[in-house]
């Protein structure tokens, strides 16, 4: 096994129990024991030993010509042709690791008739634009969008990739990441440089965010990870900024998919978009009906907006899954989020919970979503909500 | 029809608790489920293969008692199951983990359809289903809501979006991730139960697989942990209290200084 402890620097201090985030290690006598069934090898316990009795064995494969790999590059999401907010955030974030390293920031943009947005990229922080402009990119599709970044990769050679975790960006980079034998690191919420090795830092949360993990990839590049929407802070606009464009032509088979997109049907315009509103309205088992979601459409259509729900809610019927909030819907990051009648079940915070300030309203005091909440109101929803709306609606008018 | 399902055995994440003291997780007396997404995974192979005819074998990687996650499975309709269990394969990050399941698929057979879920509810990565398309050279549909129909050679389906969805038709093989919208998983039969306690769970480890050494486990896998913590946890802020009008005032003096660019 990969993993052991060396039983004679083992004081029993008990300190890698409560380290181990798998329950893998148990007290035998006064030695700690690890089980290998349930052991994931993720080293937890080997920084938190403070006398090194605990070793972790990693036979390197050979190692990649890892210095030949230089840069940052941010790969854009364009939807029919419009920059999303999320490669702004990656541009601010990619902008400071760059930095950090003093290396050049570069975005990827693959479109239709986008020529014109590299600036927007530019403008935001990247000194170069690899652009491909071509009829078969003009909406996202798996396969010639992940052929050409694979190509571009390896022709470039960027130390870093960084993507938003999106449904577009999670479905793309973990195929260009198995195609290059590169680590990723899946809806990272914070990115740093470990100084002393160059090495990027890569934290998020698992268990439904009930715990943290920092993720590196000392030995192969470039380093990829996605980032969730809405964590990161956008870059700022400088139109006096200049950049390159390198603009970059393939062949009909790199552009080709087996898969064919036949349509795209939005739904309910831009309200039902929970990831990119700044505003969450959303309700649960205590609005009593599915009526009663008109109440909280017309205060989230007041505030511009959009509208989430419990999962008990969409059980019910009372509103779509796309507007689930929680562990088995969407998880959303708004800058505020104002729940009507959800108790809070676990499931359901670990999709809210990093939202900026949290507005709850339920008849229950002792309902959990008062633990998270920054703002508690312990009342009826039915006649607060209302009066709430009309009240907006008269600041706004 | 050969359809092929990839489950993963979690933790019930629902019950999980935080110890207060320590700050650290709770695992004792956590029960272990089939990841809640599989589940639809699960139930839209069967259905896939109830209108279809055909054969499904569901595959697990995973410590030993997974097994129990693949009884499950059969009980709910799945004909064979298949436990990839080695300690080789322990501390596999999603490259692994992926390229290791390739491996099984490939040593199993011909396949037409793979199902998985969208994503694990421990890990919550969602890479593990296109990098194993990616391994094995198919094309993926991720985020799969609906299977509008399924030929021999074809599938059309819808693929839900941030903005709504796409239809999408691909050729088989093919391998689909789904979410929760595509169906409601039944609750398993007696039948189904009776079977499942019965049935052979076929093995497969490292040396079965045709694999790479130097490609799987803990060597294979390019990401690394190096910490693991528990986040200050959220705590509860003011209440406000008064008649529904004083409530209604504080409550826009909040959205105010909170979201001044809209209010």
């Amino acid at each position: 096994m990969a993993i052991e402890i060396i039983t004679e620097k083992c004081v029993g201090c008990q300190a890698c129990l409560s380290a181990c985030p798998f329950g893998a290690i148990s007290m035998e006598g006064k030695l700690a024991v690890i089980d290998f069934d349930t052991c994931n090898l993720c080293g937890a316990c080997v920084d938190s030993c403070k006398f090194d009795a605990i070793l972790l064995r990693k036979e390197e494969a050979v190692a990649q010509d890892i210095s030949a790999y230089k840069g940052v590059w941010v790969v854009a999401e364009q939807y029919r042709g419009d920059i999303q907010s999320v490669t702004y955030e990656l541009l601010g974030k990619g902008r400071e690791l760059a930095d950090k390293l003093g290396v050049e920031l570069c975005a990827v943009l693959l479109g239709k008739d986008i020529c014109e947005k590299t600036d927007e990229m530019i403008h935001r922080g990247a000194e170069k634009v690899y652009l491909v402009d071509s009829p078969e990119l003009l909406q996202y599709q798996n396969e010639p969008y992940s052929k050409v970044i694979i190509e571009l990769i390896n022709e470039y050679k960027p130390e870093i990739v960084l993507c938003g975790a999106t449904s577009t960006g999670r479905s793309l980079i973990a195929r260009v990441a198995v195609k290059i034998n590169a680590g990723l690191t899946a809806d990272c919420t914070s990115l740093d440089i470990d100084q002393e090795k160059g090495l990027l830092l890569q934290t998020r949360p698992a268990f439904g965010g009930n715990i943290m993990a920092t993720i590196i990839c000392p030995n192969h590049r470039p380093q990829m990870a996605t980032v969730r929407h809405k964590v990161m802070k956008e870059a700022e606009v400088d139109t006096s900024k200049s950049g390159e464009v390198i603009k970059k032509v393939y062949n009909d088979n790199m552009l080709s998919s087996r898969t064919k997109l036949v349509n795209v049907i939005e739904e309910e315009g831009s309200t039902v978009n929970l990831s990119e509103a700044d505003i969450i309205v959303s309700g649960g088992r205590g609005l009593s009906k599915p009526e009663n979601f008109a109440l909280l459409h017309e205060l989230a259509d007041a505030l511009g907006g959009a509208v989430g729900a419990s999962r008990a809610a969409v059980d019910a019927d009372w509103i779509a899954y796309s507007h689930q909030v929680g562990q088995t819907g969407k998880t959303v990051c708004p800058k505020i989020y104002i729940s009507c009648g959800i108790s809070g079940q676990i499931q359901h915070l670990a999709g809210m919970s990093s939202s900026d300030i949290i507005i709850a309203i339920n008849k229950d005091p002792d309902a959990p979503i008062f633990k998270v909440a920054n703002y508690g109101i312990v009342g009826d929803l039915h006649e607060i909500i209302p009066v709430l709306t009309k009240k907006i609606k008269s600041i706004l008018a | 029809m050969n359809i092929i399902v990839c489950i993963k055995q979690v933790p019930d994440t629902a019950n999980i608790e935080i110890d207060p003291q320590t700050n650290t997780l709770i695992r004792e007396g956590v029960e272990s489920i089939i990841n809640p997404f599989d589940m639809y995974a699960i139930e839209e192979a069967v259905r896939t293969k109830e209108k279809l005819n055909g054969n499904v074998i569901a595959v697990t990687m995973g410590p030993p008692q997974a097994e129990i996650a693949l009884r499950e499975a059969i009980s709910m309709g799945v004909d064979e199951a298949v436990l990839v269990s080695d300690r080789a394969f322990a501390g596999s990050d999603t490259w692994a983990t992926s390229y290791t399941l390739a491996c099984a698929i490939r040593k199993i057979g011909k396949f037409d359809i793979i199902f998985c879920g969208k994503q694990a509810a421990d890990g919550d990565t969602a890479q593990v289903g296109p990098g194993i398309s990616m391994h094995l050279d198919i094309p993926q549909v991720t985020y799969v809501k609906k299977i509008e129909e399924v030929t021999a050679d074809r599938a059309r389906v819808e693929r839900m979006t941030e903005e709504g969805y796409e239809i999408i038709e691909a050729p088989l093989p093919v391998l689909f991730t789904v979410v929760k919208e595509i169906n409601e998983p039944r609750i398993p039969s007696l039948k189904g139960k009776m079977k499942a306690k019965s049935a052979q769970i076929k093995a497969l480890t490292a040396k079965d697989l045709d694999a790479d050494e130097k490609l799987l486990g803990l060597n294979g896998s390019p990401t690394q942990v190096v910490k693991i913590f528990t986040p200050p946890p959220r705590e509860g802020g003011e209440m406000l209290t008064g008649s529904t009008e004083e409530i209604v005032d504080k409550l826009v003096k909040v959205l105010k200084d909170e979201c001044k660019s809209k209010i």
